[in-house]
């Protein structure tokens, strides 16, 4: 029953939302080693407090939005756009 | 039966008497009543049997925390079980049943397990019906399912409606009690947006149960900055602060309108909430103290006040709390006999005895031993000052102090905390965006509560950004005396737990055998995992586990409380998703043809796909072989609309592609189409289809209809967040374009004489050609790909002109014979051709493993590095290769594995060497073919294997050969 706060949309239901996961990998190329994308796959950390995730607005703007979720609490401490060139720079 | 109605008083109507069946007799109670109290009124307190050991129960409680008094309420598939009576108001022709009895209440055959009870301890079924082991689904089970239980379920699916209503709010209150109603009435003069929720149909909590209660509805009611929900229970608080509540909007009707619904699920987002949610008076532990005329004090008073009901004609109130004397008070001035107050406690204050008449008559220091009587109370049993006496009585009133309702807030994290001043568990945290306020935090007094509603009101609408002068006071605590011993040990059957039937002895045993923590206790003897979710019990429960390790109950703790508060029909949750409307149908915009026609229709996700076209007197099997054949031999047409279809725009849409599929793009020419295959991130096969350019910054894509809605997820995906700098804009187009295939030697004469201004030749519009035209002045894309292997071509037109476009077709079609054929038929025709689609894609293969590897193109994409792992190239991969049995009359099996000779038929498990993923009856080759993947795959070509399917004890010979049955080398396509 989370309520996100779409930046297009404004705070919509959860139920609109699909998780799509860790939102601090991004595999673009195979310019990385096999193993690196492998971690990156396979090896996700499972914090217990804020994480960095991506959920796909699908019945809505379809946008992407990286959700600070805390994954103890369910607080959500923030969700951008993730095409927003700021999040590029950083992955 | 002798009546127990008090003469005068009470908030029933008597001058509209109501009648209702209980067990099939017809009683009379009054408009005001619920099932218990107008039972309670008739004479009837033999209630109910007990869960395990069938024993006589009667009422205990007044509300949502009775663990006795259920029912069946209902007949038919209307029946609902477990239902509390307490919490069913009185209507006419209400039909309720009682419980878990054979042949009736009164004389129940079960209570022989009473006589058993020594082998029916905590734990019992992990004891004594550990062997043999097979006898423990057809024997025991049965016994046991039999033996033990609750009501029976309806006889049918449900027939009624439940609706579900979102709602926000600045302040949200639940419970209106005294506080509840301060915390509500000052959040909304504050100017925040209110909603309350209470239980019942009354307002007021516990003071509705005073002798003259304060009318609330007079000030609440009609007011718009307060909305009050009754008969609405909170079932649950959940993250986000969402508070699910169930309103019981038609129960309570005899008869629900059209189209209302029975129950109406809340989901409320409140910015803040109060829990007022009261406290529930605890029962005390002692031998039979399940007898009916046992009850909570607080019932008794609430029955002889607002239901003008005695609980008994001549009762006695054992006391471990100062509220005994209130209740006694009342009792007395309503005429009931009290035939004494049997205080468990050496020191009784000067101000709670003050408050009974003298000749009431007090026995100090008291010790209960047992209740007396067979099905009903006669007496009880107490020592005193050394000596033992019986005292004649019908009822017995437990006043052994209050749990505050900690349910909710347990809920939403907080766990109790014990508080020794008051004996009771209390929410640890109370300060925002959920607080608590009156009785569920520990503070018990009227005035008292009154105050506390007010802060938590005011400081609630402060932090939802309505400020209003909150006064700064401290925790109001009443000082209250009450034991802190919950419960007396003693030989007998002493309570705990009355709804599943745990008692003291039961606690003690699993202390004893181990069990320790509170969460094993609870699991081991079921204590508190009853539909009652321990409201009664579990404090209690507690108290006899510390006392049995030695411990402070505060060492003990508390087990967590989980939603819902209430038992809840699953249909409330359902709401309107049941049945057909669990989720929308997508019909095709040719769907009224396919039906006009007879086609079987099968669902693919959302979509009604024609399966087949059956002619009369055919069965599957001929139709498809018809429609399959017909394709081959002249023409057929299949309806494709389900197809995904995205439309692509903008300078980087080919370089796009480029990374979403293995395949190259950058040079494919405008007016051309192509196959291509994308790959997840992790290397395995995501989806196939043809896109084609329409032009240099323009493409459109296909899909298959399973994965469409994945395919533009994973674009999504892909454009804004792995390649964001590339100019590409794209969107579904799957419900603009209507698709028809038109497959088969004759497709290309049809399609002429359909449109007859293009040049339909092989020369001006080759295989894989894509033309742009016109329908009915509508524009129409065709394409000229094959998933057939035949001549075929895709005609795309506006969804509107589907009808229009069917027709047409038919009448350019009639002469060559034009047979629609389904799904089942495209999929014979796509085995025979070799070509892979859902059964093959199954999100474990490779494109190599499916003998597309070769398409891998020297550029990067999407899950290529992945694909090229070792593992993932391994020449030992099961790959794709095509089989037919020796025997050519035998029967393959989709899902059959591939076995050595020698394994066949060996009982110890053996290897597999791959296995079937598709078959079909081929009526063009005239015999079984399939495709499969085995270990080395196309190397073994040639080879024989056996196809092993042991759910029908099959065993097939197969030859291995190539995936491609029909016209390998593409003459006809190309044609």
């Amino acid at each position: 029953m989370h309520q996100i706060n779409c930046p297009w949309c404004g705070p919509r239901d959860e139920n609109e939302f699909s998780y799509q996961g860790d939102a601090n990998c991004r595999i673009a190329t195979q310019s990385k080693a096999p193993e690196e994308i492998e971690d990156l796959l396979y090896f996700r950390p499972n914090p217990k407090g804020l994480h960095k995730e991506y959920w796909h607005h699908v019945s809505g703007c379809r946008q992407y939005i990286i959700v600070e979720r805390h994954t103890l609490t369910h607080e959500i401490r923030s969700a951008r756009l993730a095409r927003s060139p700021q999040n590029q720079e950083q992955s | 039966m002798a009546s127990y109605r008090i003469q005068n008083g009470g908030a029933i109507d008597r001058a509209r008497p109501v009648k209702f069946r209980f067990d099939g007799k017809s009683y009379t109670g009054f408009d005001g009543d619920t099932l218990a109290s107008a039972l309670m009124a008739n004479g009837v307190s033999l209630l109910g049997r007990s869960f395990k050991y069938h024993r006589p129960r009667g009422l205990v409680t007044l509300g949502s925390a009775e663990p006795n008094a259920l029912a069946e309420i209902g007949e038919g598939a209307r029946r609902e079980a477990n239902v509390q009576m307490t919490m069913v108001e009185l209507h006419d022709g209400l039909i309720a049943q009682s419980q878990n009895r054979f042949p009736s209440l009164r004389f129940d055959l079960m209570s022989v397990n009473q006589l058993f009870s020594k082998f029916l301890v905590a734990g019992f079924y992990y004891k004594s019906f550990m062997w043999p082991s097979a006898f423990w689904e057809p024997v025991y089970e049965k016994i046991i399912r039999r033996a033990a239980g609750l009501g029976r379920a309806a006889e049918g699916p449900d027939s009624d409606h439940y609706e579900h209503r979102h709602i926000h709010c600045d302040v949200l209150v639940i419970g209106a009690g005294l506080a509840g109603i301060s915390a509500a009435q000052t959040a909304a003069a504050a100017g925040s947006r209110v909603l309350m929720l209470e239980e019942h149909a009354w307002l007021g909590g516990v003071s509705a149960y005073d002798d003259d209660p304060v009318d609330f509805t007079a000030q609440l009611d009609g007011r718009d900055d307060l909305q009050i929900l009754r008969r609405t229970t909170a079932l649950g608080i959940y993250d986000h602060n969402v508070v699910l509540a169930l309103e019981r909007s038609g129960d309570h009707l005899g008869e629900i309108a059209d189209g209302h619904p029975r129950q109406r699920l809340w989901i409320i987002r409140p910015k803040q909430i109060v829990v007022a949610a009261g406290a529930l008076e605890r029962p005390i532990t002692f031998d039979n103290n399940d007898k009916p005329g046992v009850m909570l004090s607080s019932a008794a008073r609430g029955l002889a006040n607002r239901f003008a009901v005695a609980a008994g004609k001549d009762v006695v109130i054992l006391a471990a709390d100062d509220t005994a004397y209130e209740v006694a008070a009342d009792l007395h001035a309503k005429g009931i006999k009290i035939s004494a107050i049997a205080d468990m406690r050496d020191q009784i204050p000067s101000f709670a005895r003050a408050q009974i008449p003298e000749n009431i008559r007090v026995i100090e220091a008291a010790q209960p031993i047992k209740a007396l009587g067979r099905t009903c109370v006669r007496g009880l049993r107490l020592k005193h000052a050394g000596s033992v006496e019986n005292v004649k009585c019908d009822a017995i009133l437990l006043a052994g102090g209050y749990n505050p309702n900690v349910h909710l807030l347990s809920h939403a994290g907080s766990a109790p905390v014990w508080k020794e001043e008051i004996h009771a568990f209390v929410p640890a945290d109370t300060s925002g965006p959920i607080w608590a306020a009156g009785a569920c935090r520990g503070i018990f007094d009227a005035s008292a509560c009154r105050v506390d509603g007010e802060v938590a009101g005011a400081n609630a609408a402060m932090a939802a950004g309505f400020p209003f002068g909150v006064k700064s006071l401290g925790p109001v605590l009443e000082s209250r005396a009450t034991l802190d011993r919950l419960h007396v040990s003693g030989k007998g059957k002493a309570f705990v737990d009355f709804q599943n039937d745990v008692t003291e002895f039961d606690v003690r045993l699993a202390a004893q055998e181990g069990y320790q923590s509170v969460e094993h206790l609870k699991r081991y003897t079921t204590l508190g995992m009853a539909t009652d979710q321990g409201k009664t019990s579990s404090v209690n429960g507690l108290s006899v586990l510390a006392d049995a390790l030695g411990k402070d109950i505060s060492d003990v703790g508390t087990t967590r409380f989980r939603p819902p508060y209430t038992p809840t029909a699953i249909g409330a949750f359902a709401g309107h998703a049941r049945g057909r409307d669990f989720q929308p149908i997508r019909k095709t915009a040719f769907h009224h043809c396919h039906e006009d026609l007879g086609a079987v229709f099968v669902e693919v996700g959302q979509w009604l796909r024609p399966r087949y076209y059956p002619q009369a007197g055919e069965d599957i099997f001929s139709a498809i072989k018809r429609e399959a054949k017909a394709v081959r031999t002249s023409v057929g047409v299949c309806d494709v609309s389900t197809l995904g279809k995205i439309e692509l725009f903008g300078p980087d849409a080919a370089k796009f592609l480029n990374r979403l599929y293995i395949n190259n793009w950058m040079k494919l020419a405008v007016g051309k189409a192509r196959y291509g295959v994308m790959l997840r991130e992790d290397g395995c096969l995501l989806d196939d289809g043809t896109t084609s350019r329409l032009a240099e910054d323009h493409f459109f894509m296909t899909c298959t209809t399973a994965n469409a809605a994945r395919v533009l997820a994973h674009m999504d995906y892909a454009s804004q967040i792995l390649f964001p700098e590339m100019d590409v804009g794209f969107c579904s187009a799957t419900e603009q374009w209507c698709g028809l295939a038109l497959a088969g030697p004759n497709s290309r004469k049809v399609l002429g004489g359909l449109f007859q201004d293009l040049d339909v030749s092989d020369e001006a519009f080759p295989f894989m050609g894509v033309r742009e035209t016109e329908f009915d002045g509508m524009p129409a894309r065709i394409f000229r790909i094959s998933f057939s292997g035949e001549l075929a071509y895709e005609i795309n037109t506006h969804w509107g002109c589907a009808a229009a476009l069917w027709e047409k077709l038919q009448a350019a079609g009639q002469s060559f014979g034009l047979t629609p054929y389904g799904s089942e038929a495209l999929g014979v025709l796509r085995i025979e051709k070799g070509h892979v689609a859902g059964s093959e894609i199954d999100g474990r293969t490779t494109a190599k493993d499916v003998g597309l590897g070769g398409m891998m193109a020297k550029k990067d994409c999407i899950g290529k590095a992945m694909a090229m792992r070792p593992g993932m190239v391994d020449e030992k991969r099961p790959a794709l290769i095509g089989l037919k049995p020796v025997n050519r009359a035998d029967r393959l099996r989709g899902g059959a594995h591939f076995v050595s000779p020698h394994d066949v038929g060996v009982s110890k498990p053996v290897q597999s060497l791959g296995w079937v993923s598709s078959v079909a009856d081929s009526p063009n080759l005239g015999h079984w073919i399939g495709l499969g993947f085995i270990e080395g795959g196309q190397s073994r070509i040639g080879e024989r294997a056996m196809c092993v399917y042991p759910l029908k004890d099959e065993a097939v010979e197969v030859e291995i050969c190539n995936p491609c049955f029909f016209d390998p080398d593409g003459e006809r396509l190309r044609g």
